[in-house]
């Protein structure tokens, strides 16, 4: 219940009343996915359905890795509680959590540090590739070391956090250096209004 | 402190160098951005297309101007296709080993200095050197630097990236030193200048972010802050001031106060409403709670971009009518020197307005001014003082920096003469607070006329113009002539005779003639020879200079031993002195007559002076209806008379019936002038006839009674002449 989550919640940021409308609203989902698949639960699918109507976030490979996030145990199913401490960050995260949250997700092996192979995913499609370019790649392998040459603090050829940090200290627009990963402000702000609207305004 | 550009600063004479390869980039872009808006509208979000047909008209416009524009532009059209290639290697270190540092002189200011502006351009609140359409100066042929090939390189991603790569590309380009040249040029050679202005009109928050952190630094550039304007950026930063985001709107704010340095920037912030908009800015929070640094942010950049707009005339208006004044009263209380200083900055700026003055007046400005005199931030002691310098032309100011005790900190900061705008800030308003008498006896209390006589030595101009202003004013008072004469202070004086100045010429001879009032300096004058000195200024093509020279001389003629001698000896002096009464401007001609009259006094120069014509030339002056004039002419024409048949020769010339007139006026100072000229002219019996045909026994009839003991003589003698007369003619018609 309510309590259970709460006591787990590590981001204080959130109140109980609002805590109580995201379970409600866990629920609602739930319900509604069941009534289209007997026994379906949160799966991915009900999550990015749920990412993208909210809050407009389009892009599969991010979405995929924000579940993955949300998805500490690996169930393939959220939990009430896996949704709400995954929500946290995104809705009232201070810079220190998003940072984590944002280098969760650029980390596709999750191996600590963010690499070029993995900023290469992430950076391929974000160039439109002119007729006179004789090999695409090469432009997006720039486009990587110039990332990494601002960002590769201690000069190791990958990104640990440590280096992701500072950067993204230096310069806040670094955030979300390989594709928006946060909703945006607009819609965190429609979202807090549609769901938390029925907390009395103290 | 360092200068922004001022009419002072040297900008080398650049020659029409547009690259004409700058249409067909921005002809890229503007395709490639097309596709960009494409892709980001499939994900849902806006975009606009239009601006962007626009922003491509000027390259058309550069095609055809420019004399080498074609030759430079095939050289640069070769390096990009040479620097694509290198490009793709990948590696930036080939190309940086060849030009190192560029040949061009910098001309622009650093971004330090962006709050201070040199008091020329505050003073000048129309055009300066910058209106100017900046010509680019011939570049060394095909040597472009590594820092061009660098920001091409990013330009490429800025250009055909989405949101995600852009950004990136434009953290990048922020490691650039941006205050450089090289780079500035280099973004806008590569047509990185336009998608940045694109960028804007996105709603793409991040790379607005983004773009305008590098314009806000390359804005520092004068031919990019044009290039902005034409491109139709100062639109879009206006229209980005609505914006919910605090950061976005205060980077656009602050690179409008960047832009706006020459007049058409300003005048399209204006008509695109952005004056408004930054004076809503102002009231976005309230003074009291302007603890969070995030808040009092966006106040310090609208009141940069206020301060920047506010050197147009209509600007100052506009920001009136947007209820601006109330706002920059109330942020002139708090405490931050980095809001102060852009809030005085724009204050002192519109204190050239009648209206501003007003309401500094009424709205207890002056009190803050006054305080903040003492601020441990020079730059900002320079702004108090440069507003208080402005304002005091107002004698209500003037009292209000005395009562509030202003006049004692602006005294004592006369000790830090390093600092040479501040100093010059601290003379003007010294200077102009001197206009009232009771300022300047407590100037004497603080000693300020032995400070300023120290300062009449090597000071740059714009502080003497302002010291010497300021010890004229003192001069009024007896005792300062004397401390002047007693700290040496008369023959910097006299020296400063030879400037060519006009302004400082002005002020010089002015202070000249307060100190010849006494006679123990006017001797020191005359041995410095002081007087052919004012005197030669009488040639000055300025009639100011001319004007406060003539004035200047009248003491001296007056307290000179032997003057008449003295003034005998200026060859050709009379005849330059005579013929000045031919001069347009009123002031000279006064001052022409204030002379004359005291000349005239020694029987010798005013014969030289009627072989030089000069009682038909004070004649034609006659006809004025301005009190000071008919004053001065009316005293030389009185004492002229004393000499042959002059008072015969006015009556010929028609002067009399014209002063008759004066007598109608309700100036003392030109009854008793007037009177006393008709006293004397009125020992001709054809001007009696004439005085008595133009009315004049009644006039002066009720000035009999008056208490000037001068008038009441000068009546009752012309008077009775008149009487002798008619009786003489009576006595005549009937035997």
């Amino acid at each position: 219940g309510t309590a259970s989550v709460c006591n787990t919640l590590t981001n204080t940021l959130i109140t109980k009343s609002e805590v109580e409308c995201l379970i409600k609203l866990y629920d609602t989902l739930v319900a509604k996915a069941s009534r289209q698949f007997a026994g379906a639960g949160f799966d991915r699918t009900v999550f990015r359905d749920t990412l993208y109507s909210y809050f407009g976030m389009t892009d599969d490979m991010v979405l995929d890795r924000v579940f993955i996030i949300f998805d500490k145990d690996n169930t393939g199913r959220i939990t009430v509680e896996e949704w709400v401490e995954g929500l946290a960050p995104l809705l009232r995260g201070t810079l220190e959590e998003k940072m984590k949250y944002c280098f969760a997700i650029y980390d596709l092996n999750g191996d600590g540090y963010i690499s070029k192979k993995e900023m290469f995913e992430m950076l391929k499609h974000s160039l439109l590739i002119q007729p006179g370019d004789e090999e695409p790649d090469e432009v997006v392998k720039d486009l990587v070391d110039i990332a990494l040459k601002k960002m590769d603090y201690d000069r190791d050829g990958k990104l640990s956090f440590t280096d992701f940090e500072k950067a993204v200290r230096d310069e806040s627009l670094l955030l979300e250096a390989f594709g928006p990963c946060l909703p945006d402000l607009k819609s965190t702000m429609s979202f807090e209004q549609k769901i938390f609207r029925e907390i009395p305004k103290k | 402190m360092a200068k922004q550009e001022s009419s002072m600063s040297k900008e080398p004479a650049h020659k029409k160098n547009q690259h004409v390869e700058g249409a067909e980039i921005s002809g890229q872009s503007q395709s490639l951005h097309n596709l960009t808006e494409k892709t980001e509208c499939e994900k849902g979000k806006t975009c606009s297309t239009g601006p962007t047909d626009q922003r491509s008209k000027p390259h058309m416009k550069w095609k055809s101007s420019g004399i080498s524009a074609s030759q430079s532009g095939d050289k640069v059209r070769k390096k990009y296709s040479e620097g694509e290639g290198k490009s793709r290697a990948g590696s930036l270190t080939a190309k940086k080993k060849a030009s190192g540092k560029s040949k061009s002189v910098k001309i622009q200011e650093t971004s330090k200095c962006k709050a201070s502006i040199s008091l020329e351009d505050s003073e000048s609140s129309s055009e300066t050197d910058e209106d100017e359409h900046p010509v680019r100066r011939q570049e060394g042929g095909s040597d472009l630097s590594a820092e061009y090939w660098g920001i091409q390189k990013l330009a490429k991603y800025v250009k055909g990236g989405d949101p995600t790569a852009t950004l990136i590309a434009l953290c990048s380009m922020r490691d650039f030193d941006l205050s450089e040249e090289t780079c500035q040029l280099a973004i806008k050679d590569t047509g990185c200048l336009e998608v940045l202005i694109n960028l804007l009109d996105t709603e793409e928050i991040k790379c607005q972010i983004g773009s305008l952190k590098i314009l806000k630094e390359i804005s520092q550039n004068i031919l990019i802050r044009h290039a902005i304007a034409d491109l139709g950026g100062l639109e879009i930063m206006v229209k980005i001031l609505d914006s919910t985001d605090t950061d976005l709107k205060c980077l656009a704010a602050e690179t409008i106060a960047n832009v706006a340095r020459f007049k058409r920037a300003r005048k399209t912030v204006r008509k695109h409403g952005g004056i408004k908009k930054l004076v809503e800015l102002l009231e976005s929070i309230s003074v009291a709670s302007s603890y969070q640094v995030k808040d009092t942010e966006t106040v310090r950049c609208a009141a940069l971009a206020l301060w920047s707009c506010s050197k147009s005339i209509k600007n100052k208006k506009a920001i009136r009518k947007a209820g601006g004044i109330p706002l920059l009263a109330r942020w002139l209380k708090c405490s931050h020197a980095n809001i102060l200083i852009p809030i005085v900055g724009t204050l002192q700026e519109c204190a050239s307005e009648p209206s501003y003055r007003l309401a500094i007046r009424t709205e207890g400005m002056i009190e803050t001014l006054v305080k903040n005199l003492s601020s441990e931030h020079e730059e900002l002691q320079m702004h108090c003082a440069s507003a208080i310098h402005k304002c005091a032309e107002d004698e209500e100011i003037r009292d209000l920096v005395r009562k509030h005790e202003g006049l004692q900190p602006l005294s004592a900061l006369l000790d830090k003469s390093e600092n040479k705008q501040l100093l010059a800030a601290v003379t003007g308003a010294i200077w102009k607070c001197a206009m009232s008498r009771e300022n300047v006896l407590k100037f004497q209390e603080y000693k300020t006329v032995e400070t300023l006589v120290t300062l009449l030595t090597d000071q740059p101009e714009e502080v003497l113009i302002n010291v010497i202003g300021a010890l004229a004013e003192c001069c009024q008072e007896e005792e300062n002539r004397g401390t002047i004469r007693r700290l040496g202070g008369i023959a910097p004086m006299v020296t400063l005779l030879t400037s060519t100045n006009p302004a400082l010429l002005v002020n010089v001879n002015k202070a000249v003639g307060g100190c010849a009032m006494d006679p123990e300096n006017m001797a020191i004058i005359d041995s410095l020879d002081g007087v052919r000195l004012l005197w030669s200024l009488l040639k000055n093509p300025n009639p100011g200079v001319q004007a406060s020279a003539a004035w200047a001389l009248c003491p001296c003629v007056e307290n000179a031993q032997n003057s008449g001698e003295m003034v005998r000896s200026f060859v050709a002096g009379l005849e330059l002195l005579v013929n000045l009464l031919k001069s347009n401007d009123k002031e000279v001609l006064t001052s022409i007559c204030a002379a004359i009259a005291n000349i005239a006094k020694d029987e010798e120069n005013l014969a030289v002076m009627t072989d030089h014509g000069v009682v038909p030339l004070l004649s034609k002056l006659a006809n004025t209806n301005n009190n000071k004039l008919r004053r001065h002419l009316a005293e030389a024409i009185a004492h002229c008379c004393m000499w042959g048949s002059n008072r015969v020769a006015f009556g010929e010339a028609k002067a009399v019936a014209p002063l008759a007139r004066y007598l109608k006026s309700k100036d003392p100072l030109v009854h008793r002038a007037t009177a006393q000229a008709l006293y004397q002219l009125s020992e001709d019996p054809n001007n009696c006839v004439t005085m008595h045909e133009n009315g004049v026994v009644k006039l002066l009839l009720a000035m009999v009674g008056s208490t000037d003991d001068i008038l009441q003589e000068a009546a009752a003698g012309c008077i009775a002449n008149i009487r002798r007369l008619a009786l003489a003619t009576e006595k005549a018609k009937y035997g």
